[in-house]
Order: structure tokens, then sequence, then C-alpha cells
């Protein structure tokens, strides 16, 4: 009984061909919108998501423009529950034009590298990059972009440290997974520092950020406290807070955008409840002197309550089903098109899921009214009914 | 004497519109016996197509009783009502309907959901219908291709195919050009004569009613005396 009943729920989803292709249409629209509004809030917190909980950011109390002394880092290396230490200074170059942006960092090579194991770089490649003071590393999407091969030489124009700045591709990593970061370019912080040093000798040796490794993530918050606690009452005092509590400090900043992103999918999904609602109630209408006749013949109410909850389903299944293998090459497309603004930007596995709950959510709300109707409506009434 | 296939007693059906209560059946009072076939006929509004109902149990009576088969139905509750229109009433309309999603096998098939019978077996029974009412051949037709007269075939096949005692036809020419009317009419006769069937006729049509054994007319929610006829040649 149950195949026949979920063939002819199946049939009566199918009913009328323009209709059903329109609701299919607009549902598999609002799930692979819905999709993608989702993917772009993940993008959002990517890199907050693939933080590791071992590492921690050491920046300035004041601001993040006012740099460090280098020489914290011996310091901090010595703070309990610490491993490791490098560092890293923001460079801010435009490679060709403005639209072209990637990240750019000067960091001291071999323990940077090391504090980040997610970005896989060759043995010699990272020996020559090593070796090579003008030499730098880029991410593989970033590669890919600009077609960079290793031994190209890559000009930058500096905005923060003016002038024309010059570097050769000794390396490509790539990264352990598809949520690293690979849209990175990595130089010498020695580079960087001499020219700081020639030009504005008060301002060189410093460093933006430093980079904690640390022994356990769930000392963290003691070890910040160490850290902190080091500079406290100097001319550069500290902030020191896990690299995820850093990264949400820049998605903090554009909450209101992400909020907005966010409202609008839930939007899209209520837009098309209402749609999926109204076709169902349409039909529901259409069909009460068929239902009438199955109750009649001795069909429960609950059976037609059933049938019409199975179409509404059906119709949302199939729906869901296109949008969300649409999903998949609409985010490669958008991913493309924005990957200097997103540098990660892939379908997680919780944006499938909450696609499978809006198109269940959308398929239930749809169906209650009108299955209750449809069971409440006495078989003499529905019987009367014109189609 | 054997007892009534449906019996009622003192049957009254008002309803309530705009604060006035509408009388539309009347202390109702007859007997009908097993294996015979009645005609009720009236003007519209007449009540007739709401005695059929009660009798078939798709509506309740505001009083009386109402014993079909030894079954007081009145006092039944919705999910017991159905269960016995399931296994006890087939039901023929005046617009067939039919499912239309539904070839003409899978609208026979329908009531057969209901029982225990297995898939092959319900399509066993399902052809064995329709091949009594000369559909055999139309199986695979869906409603939309089969002309008004076959579809009321399909449905006499549907309505009978459970094997009821009971069958209620609601103006099953209605809808007919006179041949395709004729047809359904020696297909019913064919089902009350051959196979014992108690058919009650709600009809308009005084040629229709002339092939019941009886007439019973209603006025104003009243019954007349019963009219006795020949009973219909096969």
């Amino acid at each position: 009984m149950i195949l026949f009943m979920l063939r002819m729920a199946l049939k009566n989803a199918l009913r009328h061909r323009l209709r059903a292709l329109l609701t299919l249409a607009g549902i598999a629209l609002a799930i692979l919108s819905f999709g993608l509004l989702s993917t772009v809030v993940s993008a959002w917190y990517a890199g907050a998501d693939a933080a590791s909980d071992k590492r921690l950011i050491t920046r300035s109390a004041i601001s993040l423009v006012f740099p460090l002394p280098i020489n914290y880092g011996e310091k901090i290396r010595a703070v309990e529950g610490v491993t490791s230490v490098s560092w890293a200074n923001w460079f801010g170059g435009v490679y060709i034009e403005e639209k072209n942006f990637f990240p750019q960092f000067a960091i001291e090579p071999t323990s940077y590298l090391r504090l980040y194991p997610e970005f896989h770089l060759e043995d010699a490649e990272l020996a020559a990059f090593i070796r090579d003071r003008q030499g730098c590393v880029v991410g593989r999407k970033l590669a890919q972009r600009f077609g960079w091969k290793i031994g190209d030489r890559i000009p930058l124009r500096g905005t923060i440290y003016a002038g024309n700045w010059s570097f050769i591709v000794r390396g490509i990593y790539t990264g352990r997974d598809s949520g690293t970061d690979e849209n990175q370019f990595f130089f010498h912080w020695t580079y960087l520092n001499e020219w700081i040093t020639q030009r504005y000798p008060r301002r060189g040796n410093s460093s933006g950020v430093f980079v904690i490794g640390i022994r356990d993530g769930g000392e963290a918050a003691l070890i910040s406290e160490r850290v902190d606690s080091l500079f406290r009452n100097s001319l550069a005092e500290t902030l020191t807070e896990t690299e995820k509590a850093f990264q949400l400090g820049f998605v903090a900043m554009t909450e209101s955008i992400v909020l907005a992103i966010q409202l609008v999918s839930y939007v899209v999904i209520l837009i098309i409840m209402a749609v999926m609602a109204n076709t169902m109630a349409m039909s529901a209408r259409e069909r009460t002197a068929e239902y009438a006749t199955l109750k009649a013949l001795g069909f429960s109410p609950g059976v037609i309550g059933w049938l019409i909850l199975v179409e509404s389903l059906l119709l949302c299944a199939i729906g869901a089903g296109i949008g969300i293998s649409l999903t998949w090459p609409a985010v490669r497309a958008v991913g493309q098109a924005l990957d200097n603004l997103f540098p990660v930007f892939n379908v997680a596995n919780s944006t499938v899921w909450l696609q499978v709950a809006a198109a269940l959510v959308v398929a239930l709300s749809a169906a209650t009214i009108p299955a209750w109707r449809a069971m409440q409506v006495r078989i003499v009434d529905g019987l009367r009914a014109v189609g | 004497m054997s007892q009534p296939a449906v019996s009622l007693r003192h049957v009254s059906k008002h309803y309530l519109r705009g604060g006035q209560v509408i009388d539309v059946l009347k202390d109702i009072d007859f007997d009908i016996a097993p294996g015979d076939f009645l005609a009720l006929m009236g003007p519209s509004g007449s009540g007739k197509s709401t005695l059929l109902n009660l009798i078939a149990g798709i509506d309740q009576p505001s009083g009386g009783q109402i014993i079909v088969d030894q079954v007081d139905i009145a006092t039944l509750a919705e999910a017991e009502l159905a269960d016995w229109r399931a296994s006890h009433v087939g039901f023929i309309f005046q617009f067939y309907n039919l499912m239309p999603v539904l070839n003409a096998q899978e609208n026979v098939e329908l009531p057969l959901m209901l029982t225990t019978l297995n898939a092959r077996q319900r399509k066993e029974h399902a052809s064995l219908a329709l091949e009594m009412v000369g559909l055999s051949d139309r199986s695979s037709h869906y409603p939309n291709e089969l002309s008004g007269g076959q579809q009321q075939r399909v449905a006499i096949a549907r309505a009978l195919v459970s094997d009821p005692s009971l069958i209620v036809a609601d103006e099953p020419t209605g809808d007919l050009d006179r041949k395709s009317a004729g047809e359904i009419l020696d297909l019913l006769g064919q089902l009350n004569t051959e196979l014992g069937k108690t058919i009650i006729m709600v009809t308009h049509d005084g040629r229709a009613a002339e092939r019941a054994h009886a007439i019973r007319h209603l006025e104003k929610g009243e019954l007349s005396a019963l009219e006795m006829l020949q009973p219909a040649k096969v």
C-alpha cells in the first residue's frame, strides 16, 4: 500500500507539468541561493575555522598598526608553555594594479613555516627560499591565478613601504586540506627590515605580530596572560589571544555584513516557503473531491494528510536535490570570481545539511495547513467541491 | 422472514443555516430487503442524496437509527465508519470520481488497498472486476483516455471489487448519453440479479428508475409510499 500511495503522491506532484516545473525551479533556485549565501558566510569565518588552537598571536595592545620590538620574541620564548616563536609583518604591496589584491607577509621563514604545518612545501623549495633573501613562497591558488612558476620575478609596488619591490618565486606551497588558505605570499622579514632600517632607523627591528606556538591549547588563556604581563607598563604593551580570536576580531569588523547576508539567506527560504505553501494549498483545494472520494471509499483522514505531506516532501526533495547538486559548480564559479576576496570558498558539509534542513522545513510547513484542511473536510461537502 | 439489508427508523436530518433550522429529512422509516434494487426519486432539494449519504455512512443523521447488515451505523465513530464503508459499501457517483493520476486498473485496485490482499491478489481481483464490466482491454488507460460510459464502468468495477453487500449510486447515468446510460443500467441490473447486490440508486430519470424493483419518492424530506415495479430484465 505504501508504494502504491507513494506512486500516487509522485503522480499528483507532477500532475500540472508547468506548475510543478516552476515550483521545482523555485525550490532549486532558493536552495542554491541559500547554499551560496551560507558558503559566503562560512568563507567569512574560514580564517578563524582554519586557526590552530596551539597558536597564539601577540600584537600591540593599542592597535595592530603599531609594531612591537623584535627583541620581545626572545622574552616570549622563555615563557612557560611556549614551544616556539615567530613573527610577521603585513606588507600591503600592489601587484600591477589594486584589483589584484592578495595578502603579503614578511616572515622569518624557518620558524614561521614550522608553526604552520598546514602549508606543505617541498624541502628543496624551502631550502631555496631560505637561501635567497629576495625569494618568496606563494600559495598554489595564487600561483595559478597569475600563472606564476618557480623562478618567476614578481614586482610589487609598496604602499606602506613605498617603492618598487621585486621577489623571485622559490616555492609554491599547497594546503593540507580544502580549508587552508592558498592565496598568501611570504617573503623574508630581513629583506623588509633592512629597507626600513636604512630609511627609518627608529622603526627598524620591529614586527607587526608575534606568532607563538604553545604546548597545550588548554593553556592558551594562561600563557596569553603570562606573555602580556611581561610587557605590562612598558612603552609597547601587548595583547595576546588565540589565533581564532585574532581572526574573529577581523570578522567582527564586518559582522553587520555577515548578519545581512545571513538574513537574506533566511528571507530566500521564507519566500520559497510561501510559494510552496501556495502551490500545495492550490493543489489540495483542486483535489478536494478526490480526497472526499478516497475518504468515502474508507481511507482515513490520516492517509489524506499523508498524501499531501508526501507530495510536498517529494517536490521539495527533487527541487532541493537539484539545488544542492548545483551548489558545487556555482560555488566553484563564484569562488573563482571572488578568489581575491575569499581565499577559502568551499561548500562545507554543514552547508549541505542546512540546505537539507531548509528544504525539509519548507516541505513540512507548506503541507501542514492544506493537509489539515483536507483531513477536516466532510465527505459530503468534499464531493460537492468542483476542482 | 430474513433481516432487512437496510433499516431506517425515525431518521431525521437538519442543518443550521444562519441560525435557522432547515429540515432536510423528517422521520424517515423504511426497510430494504437483501438483494433489492431501490430507486429514490424526487425533485432537487428533496433530500434524496442526503438520504443516500446517510445509508452509505458518509453523513450522520440528526436523529434515528440506520441499521445496515444489522449494524447501527449512526452510532459508529468516524474511524469505525470508514472501516465499515470499506467493507460494506460500493460507491457509484454521477461524475465517476475516478483518480485522474491512476489508470483504470489502479483505480479499481484502490479499495483493495484497505484489505489484507497482497499486490498480486489485488491485481487479479481488479482485472476480474474490469472483465465483468467489459473493460479488460482498457485497464492501462487513464480516465481522460476513456469515454464517460467507460469511466462509469470503471467506477462500477471499483464499487464491486471489494465485494460489498450494498451498492449506492448517486445519479449514475446523469452525465451520460442515452446509449451509455442504458449500458450502465444493464450493468447495475446484472450486479443485482447475478451477484445479489442490494442497490440503492438516486435518479431524476424515470426511465432509469424503471430498472429498479421499487421506487420511493421523496418530497420536502418526506417519503411517499413504496411503488413496486417488475424486477429489471437482464
